[in-house]
């Protein structure tokens, strides 16, 4: 199983397990990890499980939708280059371990 | 804080919320979350999506796991009905015999179906979600089974059409009124809708109301007010819910078809506050007192609900918003536009990506947008930071985003 380890804004950390086919930010909320409200419980319709991926892991993630860019648009703090929904990434065998950052707001 | 011991009751998306904003907000007295089902505290959204559809198991739409609730210190209760609550005595009152002192409440009791009610009902075996037992029920049944009646062309049981389609089920939609979703929506998106549901295969009976169900041989024989008939397999009834109100209204609490809240989310009581569906209050947005059942809602209600408990001073003042996904359409709803009196339309419906902007006197009052998530975020910003008119929606469509920062 990969490996994500989620960064908050205060530099603390958590590393977990993701099991192939949970999306990171159901990984997050079940693992208690804060910072992810994700309101809309994973429906790309709230913008509010933004996360920054590090610039290294991102040609290991599927590619950004339409729905997704938009809503990218939206997020609370400033959209970077590695801003993604950690609702929008499912974990797959070939990801492998991750490092994601946790925006300090989500609105 | 501490000596003090909050108490809430109903553990949906509001309950939880509640609790986490207290935690967060540094309470660190007694908090006990009552719920009434037996299970962990889990998202609803997905019980006629992806649960329903059966993408995502039950441990993925919990909230929370077990170990939050005791690392935050928050008590469950679960699979525990509250029967009354003493205001005087400030106690409630569980099933089971138990009583329990609060020093401050807070209701987020949500709400329960609406019963089909015509004649044979009682007998049949219909379906309804609201639970995620209902939604499992469902699921089950619906690995058996080739023809599907919906009834009620709301929310809930169009995202259910949209389901039972992709498993390939016949589907036939009845819907008392003569246009889907009019409770909610506009006419031109319920047009839409209209047609995304038939291409996709569902057969629509509008301004079309069941008078009988029977169970003959298996098959569930529906009669409607056109004297029409249909055999089927299975009744799934989405034909809405009802505040459940009960408790507050026995102990005095005003009510009014939901409990009645200010922006601060207190009840009547000084020491009792609601959150979410249950609660009926004057929303800013639509000009008149209404329940919105809605995680928005849910949401920020209770995170004003929890201020209040603490005596902070955040009031309710959030833009309602709204989404629903069927086939592949998104539909995100800003604002609540019933009361509209013009409207502009951008984009093409053509090409299942547009919006609809509402306005009232010449004041933009929401947006309904299809696969448009950019133009329905713009839009909520916009009507959090100031008024806009339909001149200038129409002057900077190219960049709604922009002028909202303006």
């Amino acid at each position: 199983m990969s490996k994500v380890t989620y960064r908050q804004a205060d530099g603390s950390t958590n590393t977990i397990e993701v099991p192939v086919g949970w999306s990171l930010m159901e990984a997050a909320m079940q693992n208690s990890i804060e910072g992810i409200p994700a309101e809309c419980g994973g429906g790309c319709a709230c913008a509010t499980c933004h996360v920054y991926i590090e610039e290294d892991d991102l040609s290991k993630l599927p590619d950004l939708s339409d729905m997704e860019g938009d809503m990218l648009e939206c997020v609370a703090a400033e959209r970077l280059p590695g801003s993604r929904l950690s609702c929008q990434i499912r974990m797959t065998d070939e990801m492998g371990d991750l490092t994601v950052t946790i925006p300090s707001e989500q609105f | 804080m501490t000596g003090d011991v909050f108490v809430v009751v109903g553990a949906g998306q509001a309950g939880i919320q509640v609790c986490n904003s207290l935690r967060n907000s540094g309470f660190s007295g007694q908090l006990i979350l009552v719920g009434d089902e037996a299970i962990l505290p889990y998202q609803r959204p997905p019980l006629s999506k992806s649960f329903l559809l059966g993408d995502i198991d039950e441990q993925r739409l919990l909230f929370r796991p077990q170990s939050h609730f005791e690392k935050q210190s928050i008590e469950l209760l679960l699979g525990t009905k509250v029967i009354a609550i003493d205001r005087s005595s400030r106690t409630i009152s569980l099933e089971c015999g138990r009583t329990l002192n609060y020093t401050k409440l807070a209701l987020t009791t949500g709400t329960r179906v609406r019963l089909l009610d015509c004649e044979g009902a009682v007998n049949t075996q219909v379906h309804y979600i609201r639970s995620l037992n209902d939604s499992i029920a469902l699921r089950n049944k619906l690995a058996e089974v080739e023809r599907v009646a919906i009834i009620g062309g709301g929310f809930v049981g169009l995202e259910v059409a949209a389901v039972t389609r992709k498993l390939g089920k016949a589907v036939t939609v009845y819907e008392a009124e003569d246009r889907l979703m009019g409770r909610v929506v506009s006419s031109m998106l319920s047009e839409f809708y209209s047609d995304l549901h038939r291409e996709n295969g569902v057969s629509l009976c509008l301004g079309e109301r069941i008078d009988k169900v029977e169970v003959c041989d298996n098959t569930v024989q529906i009669y409607t007010n056109k004297q029409h008939s249909l055999d089927c397999d299975i009744i799934v009834a989405g034909i809405g819910a009802i505040a459940n109100e009960e408790i507050a209204l026995e102990a005095g609490l005003s009510c009014d078809r939901g409990i009645i809240v200010d922006n601060r989310c207190l009840t009547t009581d000084p020491d009792i506050v609601a959150a979410g569906d249950c609660t009926v209050h004057y929303n800013q947005f639509a000009g008149k007192t209404v329940r919105l059942e809605s995680v928005q809602n849910a949401v920020d209600q209770a995170k004003v609900a929890a201020s209040t408990m603490l005596s902070g001073d955040l009031v309710y003042e959030q833009v309602p918003w709204f989404w629903s996904d069927q086939y592949d359409a998104k539909l995100q709803i800003a604002g609540i536009n019933t009361d509209y009196d013009k409207y502009l339309t951008a984009g093409r419906v053509g090409d299942n990506r547009f919006s609809i902007f509402y306005f009232k006197d010449d004041c933009l009052i929401g947006a309904d947008s299809i696969n448009d998530p950019s133009c329905h975020m713009a839009v909520r910003k916009i009507m959090t930071t100031k008024s806009a008119s339909m001149t200038q929606i129409q002057e900077n469509l190219d960049d709604l985003k922009s002028f909202a920062k303006q």
